[in-house]
C-alpha cells in the first residue's frame, strides 16, 4: 500500500495530542525550523504509526512534530518546529 | 462580642470569597479529555456498508460541526484498538451520532455495524479536533466536497446549517459535491433530498462506477471540469471542507487551489487509503 494513502492530517492526532496539552491544537500555527512554512498543526501531513504519530510540513516534508506512547511514557519530539503560537480565546476543545 | 462577630463574618466572607474564584477556577480551566462509556440508545442502516450509531454520552460538553471522537475496544486479553470517527449528528441534537462504514477486513468497524447493539456500552472520548470545523457564525459561502463515507462529518455542518434560523441559514449558501461508488451506497439520501428542497443547500453526486438508468446526476471521478461546474468561483470567497479517502481529498484541494481558492481556506480531512 502506497504511504501517500495512508496519510492523514494532523487532526486526527487530536485525541493523542490532548493528553499532553490542555487545550486543542489543531488550530495553533506550527512554524517549521526547516523551511520555515507556517501552518495550523490540523493541516500538517499525520504518518501514524503503533505507537504515535509523526506530524510532517506539507511544504517541504521536514518533520515537525513526533509524539510517541511507549514504555509507560509519552515523549513529543518538537524539534521540527521552531514555534506554536495558540491564539487567546481559541476553543478549548 | 460585637468585635467577635466581626470578625466571624470576616473570615467567613474570605472563605465565601475564595470559594468563589476557586469555582470561577474551575469553570474556566479547560476539562481533561476523558474516556466515558457511552450508551448506545439506537443503531439505524443507512446503506449496506454504513450505519449510524445513537449514543447518549455523560456528561457531553457539546461538540461543534466537523469534531470526531475516539472509539477504543478492549478485548478480554487486554488488546486495544482505537479509531476516530467523525460525528454526524448536529451540536444542536441532543444525542451523539456516529456513522460507521464497515470494512470488511477492519478490525472496529465490523463490530461497530454487526455486533454492538441498543443497550451497549460503548467507550469514547471527545469532541476533539478544532480544525476541522464550521460553525454558522463563521458564514458562507460553504463548499462541501465529499468522497464516500466523508459526507459524515459535512452531513454535521449541514444538519447545524439547517437548525439555524431561518434568516440566518437564508443567508449562507452551501454547495456540496459528493461521490459515491453507486446510488445504494449514497448515506443520508433521503434528508439531503430533504435539505436540497428546504433549505439554500445544492446537493450535486458524481457516481464513480455504476449508475441506475434513469441517473440524472454526474457519473465519474471528480475532475476539474467537474469543480469548475459545482465550485463556487474563487472571487466569492467561499470556505471548502473536503473530507474523503486520502487521494480523492488531496486531488480535489489540488485543483481548488489551482482554481484560486485560498489554500487556508481549503480544509481537508483525509480517511485514509479506503474509499471510492
Amino acid at each position: 500500500m502506497q504511504t501517500e494513502e495512508m496519510r492523514l492530517d494532523g487532526n486526527a492526532a487530536a485525541g493523542m495530542l490532548r493528553e499532553l496539552f490542555v487545550r486543542d491544537v489543531t488550530g495553533a500555527i506550527a512554524t517549521c525550523r526547516l523551511c520555515g512554512n507556517v501552518a495550523p498543526i490540523g493541516g500538517l501531513l499525520e504518518y501514524g504509526h503503533q505507537m504515535g504519530i509523526v506530524l510532517r510540513c506539507p511544504t517541504c516534508q521536514g518533520v515537525v512534530l513526533r509524539l510517541v506512547h511507549a514504555s509507560g511514557a509519552l515523549r513529543l519530539d518538537p524539534s521540527g518546529m521552531s514555534l506554536l503560537t495558540l491564539a487567546d480565546g481559541a476553543p478549548v476543545s | 462580642m460585637a468585635i467577635t462577630i466581626a470578625a466571624i463574618r470576616g473570615v467567613s466572607s474570605g472563605i465565601r470569597a475564595t470559594r468563589d474564584v476557586s469555582e470561577a477556577r474551575a469553570v474556566a480551566a479547560p476539562a481533561r479529555l476523558e474516556w466515558r462509556v457511552a450508551h448506545v440508545v439506537s443503531v439505524r442502516d443507512e446503506t449496506p456498508h454504513a450505519r449510524t450509531l445513537v449514543l447518549d454520552v455523560p456528561q457531553w460538553p457539546g461538540h461543534r460541526a466537523g469534531q470526531h471522537v475516539d472509539v477504543r475496544l478492549v478485548a478480554e486479553d487486554g488488546y486495544q484498538a482505537q479509531r476516530s470517527y467523525s460525528i454526524a449528528s448536529a451540536p444542536e441534537s441532543p444525542n451523539v451520532e456516529l456513522t460507521v462504514e464497515r470494512l470488511d477486513d477492519g478490525e472496529v468497524s465490523p463490530y461497530l455495524c454487526d455486533v454492538l447493539q441498543p443497550g451497549d456500552g460503548l467507550e469514547v472520548r471527545g469532541p476533539i479536533g478544532g480544525y476541522f470545523v464550521w460553525e454558522i457564525a463563521h458564514g458562507g459561502p460553504l463548499l462541501l466536497v465529499a468522497g464516500g463515507s466523508g459526507i459524515v462529518p459535512l452531513m454535521a455542518m449541514l444538519r447545524h446549517h439547517a437548525a439555524a434560523p431561518r434568516e440566518i441559514s437564508a443567508r449562507t449558501a452551501v454547495r456540496l459535491l459528493y461521490s459515491a461508488r453507486t446510488a445504494d451506497d449514497i448515506i443520508y439520501a433521503n434528508e439531503l433530498g430533504r435539505l436540497a428542497e428546504a433549505r439554500e443547500v445544492d446537493v450535486q453526486y458524481t457516481l464513480t462506477r455504476t449508475a441506475p438508468a434513469d441517473w440524472t446526476g454526474h457519473r465519474r471521478r471528480i475532475d476539474r471540469p467537474l469543480l469548475e461546474h459545482v465550485a463556487w468561483p474563487a472571487a466569492e470567497g467561499a470556505r471548502a471542507f473536503v473530507c474523503g479517502p486520502t487521494p480523492l481529498v488531496e486531488h480535489v484541494a489540488t485543483l481548488l487551489v489551482e482554481l484560486g481558492y485560498d489554500p487556508l481556506q481549503v480544509r481537508t480531512e483525509r480517511f485514509g487509503p479506503t474509499g471510492p
